[in-house]
């Protein structure tokens, strides 16, 4: 395939030639994150797509590149009190605190649903200590139609644990080796933002032995009522999701991208095909859909539309080929 | 029961007070699965600014496949809804959550304030079309003014029931509070709607549970996806916390932790 773009690129009537010889031949959308194959690269975001049960009606989840479910704890949490989300402009603030059903009846309630769809289903797991953790990965290790793992480490909610695996890289890279060695699936880390450099927590986790990194997760925010002066979420702080958040993301995405050799996931405020394409000709292998989710359920299905669409405008076979072709300087 | 996200042409627009007003919407698919209680989610632009959708109750579902929704314009996404003219087009998700049960017990006394009557009058018009509804049937509406509640309590006189009125300023009706009004018709019902604001639920509920009457509430809080996912519409249940969206918005009061909602 390469070769053959090098021959197209030094020959463009050829081209041009091969574009009209076979017009309505379909661009190849399949990416490969580590040893996990998905067949186009939009995914959905941990926690704004339920186990994926709840966009049934909605969306034809089996066009989807995968789906990466509500974060899973070793003990189901009811989460934090309300009010938990607060609209922010072009965002959301949210503190749901991680609520689950916990990792016995995701398995037992939720997998036997997931294990029906085409799609990967990748599991995103949180917990209090390094050995849950472990347990948790264990114990979804030996669950069939699991794809893959996101080891959350970035949120913000809840004071033990979360923060500080998802800020210092020592204790990122012992959650991560403690996952690696707890099972053979795919492992993907999903970084927070809310660091100082997150060029340092990839290249910690890569060293642990991740298959891919996810970013970012949400910005920790805040948002106070006047009238009241109290905080509108109960919670006082929550994480920012949404387009608001997009260019920071983008930014983070391409300095990872540039730093590690593994594939990069790109999240953070992507509702349109455009949106997905900065993220992807940054460097991102893969992207999620999140917030999105909410106030246009067919975000991801219309991206991956939108995405076969750009390609064939732009004449590309196959959408790896664009991958972190991002042109800067004097290119 | 299904859902669909489904663009839907602005077929009417009434201004029934200043700051109130009434969108119908062709919206087949809804209109044929809508009951009444059920609400849906509606991007007020096509913009991300605002970001989330709205959730409206069903006002009214008709056979021609229209559904309306009445609003009052509190803040941006309902201002730049009241903007919205015939022809446009709005992107609806619904019908969503569960409705009011109105199976068995009568006679029903139905009890709104504000835009809480918008549900109401849905199912009064589905209590009325399928043979339900009783003499002994009470309505019970309040708002600030005369403006906000004349053209609502007409319709529910046109379907025959007798309506009692309360404003903040007496313009029309008594003037007060209208749950003070529930008192002289408890008795006479094995069935209490409502939906309004808070302080006024809570006081229906305190009233119908002394007088052991069930009570149906529908609640309104902030949601993102209306569909169960975000966990963002939770409220306080007696047994832990319950999705607004799911669970409701109609939930048998006794269900609530009443205090904490």
């Amino acid at each position: 395939m390469k070769e053959e773009a090098v021959l197209l690129e030094k020959n463009p009537e050829k081209k041009v030639e091969a574009r009209e010889a076979v017009p309505c031949i379909m661009p190849d959308l399949r990416v490969q994150i580590g040893s996990l194959a998905l067949r186009n690269p939009v995914m959905t975001a941990s926690g704004t797509f339920g186990y994926a049960r709840e966009f049934e009606n909605l969306v034809n989840l089996d066009r989807l590149g995968g789906i990466i479910v509500k974060g899973i704890s070793l003990h189901p949490k009811p989460g934090n009190p309300p009010p938990r989300i607060v609209e922010t402009a072009c965002g959301m603030l949210n503190a749901i605190g991680l609520e689950n059903v916990g990792v016995d009846r995701f398995i037992t309630g939720k997998m036997p649903y997931l294990r029906k769809l085409t799609t990967p289903v990748v599991v995103n797991i949180l917990g209090d200590s390094v050995e849950e953790y472990s347990e948790i990965a264990r114990k979804l290790d030996g669950a069939e139609g699991i794809a893959a793992l996101e080891i959350n480490i970035s949120c913000p909610n809840v004071k033990k644990g979360g923060v500080a695996f998802g800020t210092v890289p020592e204790m990122a890279a012992k959650v991560t080796e403690a996952v690696r060695r707890s099972t053979t699936l795919p492992l993907i880390v999903k970084l927070s933002p809310n660091v100082t450099d997150i060029v340092v927590m990839a290249r910690a986790v890569e060293d642990a032995g991740a298959d891919a990194v996810s970013l970012i997760n949400t910005l920790i925010g805040m948002s106070i009522d006047p009238i009241t002066r109290r905080p509108r979420l109960a919670n006082v702080i929550g994480g920012l999701s949404g387009p608001a958040i997009k260019p920071v993301a983008l930014r983070m995405v391409w300095q990872v991208a540039q730093a590690v050799s593994l594939p990069v996931i790109g999240i953070g405020g992507i509702t349109t095909a455009a949106d997905a394409l900065e993220f992807l000709l940054a460097g991102a292998s893969a992207v999620q859909v999140g917030t999105a989710n909410f106030y246009d359920p067919s975000a991801a299905e219309s991206i991956v539309q939108g995405l076969t669409s750009y390609l064939q405008e732009q004449g590309e076979d196959c959408l790896v080929d664009i991958i972190g072709t991002l042109k800067t300087g004097t290119d | 029961m299904s859902e669909f996200q489904q663009k839907c042409s602005i077929i009417g627009r009434d201004r029934l007070a200043p700051d109130v007003f009434r969108l119908t919407l062709q919206a087949p698919k809804i209109a044929a699965e809508a009951q009444p209680g059920q609400f849906v989610m509606v991007r007020v632009i096509d913009g991300l600014d605002p970001l989330l959708r709205r959730p409206f109750s069903i006002h009214r579902s008709c056979a021609d496949g229209s559904i309306s929704l009445l609003f009052k314009v509190l803040g941006k996404g309902t201002a730049m809804l009241a903007r919205r003219c015939v022809g446009d087009e709005l992107d609806l998700v619904g019908p969503l959550g569960n409705g009011f049960d109105f199976s068995d017990e009568r006679p029903v006394c139905l009890i709104g304030g504000g835009m809480g009557i918008a549900p109401l009058l849905f199912l009064a018009e589905q209590l009325h079309s399928t043979g339900r509804a009783t003499e002994k049937d009470h309505i019970l509406l309040g708002a600030r003014t005369k403006d906000e509640l004349t053209p609502l309590a007409d319709e529910f006189s046109a379907l025959g029931y007798t309506v009692q009125l309360a404003t903040d300023d007496g313009s029309i009706g008594r003037k007060g509070f209208i749950p003070d009004l529930l008192g002289f018709v408890l008795p006479t019902v094995e069935q209490v709607y409502t939906c309004g604001p808070h302080l006024m639920m809570e006081n229906v509920v305190r009233q119908c549970q002394q007088a052991e009457v069930h009570c149906q509430v529908s609640l309104e809080t902030h949601m993102a996806c209306g569909i169960g996912a975000c966990l963002g519409c939770t409220v306080n249940g007696k047994r832990g916390l319950v999705r607004v969206c799911q669970q409701g918005p109609v939930f048998n009061a006794d269900h609530l932790e009443w205090s904490l909602v």
